[in-house]
């Protein structure tokens, strides 16, 4: 037996014998090459297996193989002839404990998360007058119905453009995708709800779907989402401006109440005119208060008036008193001026000079007589006490010769010393005889 | 966009209206922005009351071309139920 003939013998063997096998194990070497076929090994604790999943099957996986992943699968087993390996082959994948659908939701979700497609800094507001509010839905569906009588209720004029789409299904996604970026590329919607009535988890399906969530994403008008009831959410809610709980919460989302706006415009109206009302009445009041002033003033600058005229006529008054007083006061400064004329001094003076010359003349000579005789009897007194004089008494004066001193002691001279004597008249040449000395006596 | 538009007129009054209660603008001023704010309610009422209620079906036919054409009730049936 050739070594391909017993693999074909186990081969055959092993697949009559394992034609469905439901396995449970955790997924690991994940291999998914170019040809769309996943290869990976299932294993448990002790033991693993190889197993392939082909294209067609893996295509229609909602979620994202991942290792380590525990799986529930169901395949048939085969046996690898050239590696002489035997391999499950995969049909079905379904997660562990979660649906499948379940983790698709939060896969995609955490990734479009990552990429900041559900930031809250992306999201448009939502324009507060809407005229034309585009419409994502079914045409059949209890959603179209809703909204439609809502927007109609609350804004009867409102412009409504809707792109009619199947909201569950295979190619729900796509259509759903294409009405929105229809509707921007129209340019005239304002605004625009995307949504469906209430389903299972199943039907709301298309609203999860990446090619919906990006749509809504590259949307340049604000979308409203408006999926199911309350508690259902999709990708689509986290992704939209505005999350609407159900499609008529979005259609009243949308518009205001039209009739509350007419009001509201109206009262706008009433208000601007009664406060321009009060504002000129305001005006006028001080413009009649500036009038009222006016008048008061003019009373003013008349008393002033009055009142200066008073003064200027007591000024008047005053400078005519000082007036009179100063040529009062003038008049006898006059009066003493010409008493006191230098003119008349002069002519008294002139008068009085010849009358002192006169009086000086006979004083002189007086004092003059006076003079002469005080000289006479002077000299008669210088007579009697000048030595000549004396000499001419008798007396005369005797002096050494040559040295001519006078003697006036005996004592001074000796005996044989010649002595001259002046005399009155003459002198005498005289020899000292004796010498008596009568000092004692 | 006209709902831009009647967007922003309708804050400018509501501003107008404001600023002309707080009463501090002089007269001359304040007669200016109150024209401006009663031409611009004439416009908002004019806008409101101008516009048209109108439902219009978005619809790609067989060669993918684009139509907008009226709704009527009977689009609903047309539609395959989903």
């Amino acid at each position: 037996m050739t070594v391909s003939e017993l693999t074909g013998l186990l081969r055959t063997s092993i697949e009559e014998q394992f034609s469905e096998v439901w396995l449970e194990g955790e997924l690991s070497n994940l291999r998914a090459p170019g040809s769309g076929h996943v290869y990976c090994t299932l294993k448990d604790k002790t033991s693993q297996i190889r197993a392939v999943l082909f294209r067609s099957n893996a295509v229609r996986l909602r979620f994202v193989l991942q290792e380590g992943l525990q799986v529930l699968v169901r395949g048939r087993l085969t046996v690898y002839e050239p590696r002489g390996e035997y391999q499950i082959v995969l049909d079905t994948v379904e997660p562990k404990g979660v649906g499948a659908l379940q983790l698709a939701f939060e896969q995609l979700k955490e990734r479009l998360a990552v990429e900041g497609l559900f930031d809250q800094e992306r999201k448009k507001s939502i324009p507060a007058f809407p005229r034309t509010v585009g419409v994502v839905t079914s045409l059949t569906g209890a959603a179209i119905r809703d909204i439609l009588s809502v927007l109609r209720r609350r804004w009867p004029t409102l412009h409504i453009l809707i792109a009619p789409v199947q909201v569950q299904g295979e190619s729900a996604g796509r259509q759903i995708a294409g009405a929105l970026s229809a509707l921007n590329d129209l340019g005239s919607v304002d605004v625009i709800i995307v949504g469906r009535g209430g389903g299972s988890l199943e039907d709301l399906w298309s609203f999860n779907e990446e090619i919906v969530v990006r749509a809504i994403a590259a949307s340049h008008v604000p979308v409203v989402s408006a999926v199911g009831h309350e508690i259902d959410v999709t990708l689509a809610d986290f992704v939209a401006d505005l999350r609407a709980p159900t499609p008529s919460a979005a259609a009243e989302a949308v518009v205001p109440v039209l009739a509350e706006i007419v009001e509201r415009m109206r009262e706008l109206k009433v208000r601007l005119g009664q406060v321009m009302l009060r504002h000129c009445a305001f005006e006028r009041q001080r413009l009649d208060a500036g009038i009222r002033g006016a008048t008061d003033i003019r009373l003013r600058l008349q008393d002033a008036a009055q009142r200066t005229d008073d003064v200027v006529d007591r000024l008047r008054e005053i400078v005519q008193q000082l007036l009179t007083s100063g040529r009062e006061r003038l008049h006898g400064a006059q009066r003493d001026l010409s008493s006191l004329n230098p003119i008349l001094a002069i002519k008294q003076g002139l008068a009085t000079v010849p009358q002192l010359s006169k009086r000086l003349e006979g004083q002189m000579g007086v004092v003059l007589a006076q003079h002469r005789h005080r000289i006479h009897a002077t000299l008669a007194q210088l007579n009697t006490l000048s030595p000549l004089a004396i000499l001419g008494r008798g007396y005369s004066i005797l002096q050494t010769v040559p040295a001519g001193q006078i003697l006036h002691r005996a004592s001074d001279v000796e005996v044989g010393q010649e002595l001259e004597a002046q005399l009155a008249t003459g002198r005498l040449g005289c020899m000292v005889t004796r010498v008596c000395d009568d000092s004692s006596v | 966009m006209a709902a831009v538009k009647f967007e922003q007129a309708m804050a400018r009054l509501e501003a107008i209206v404001g600023e002309l209660e707080k009463s501090d603008l002089p007269l001359d001023e304040s007669l200016k922005i109150f024209e401006e704010g009663i031409r611009l309610s004439k416009n908002c009422l004019k806008i409101l009351e101008e516009a048209e209620h109108k439902v219009e079906v978005l619809v790609q036919d067989k060669n993918g071309k684009k139509r907008i054409h009226a709704f009527s009730p009977d689009d609903a049936a047309d539609e395959p139920s989903s």
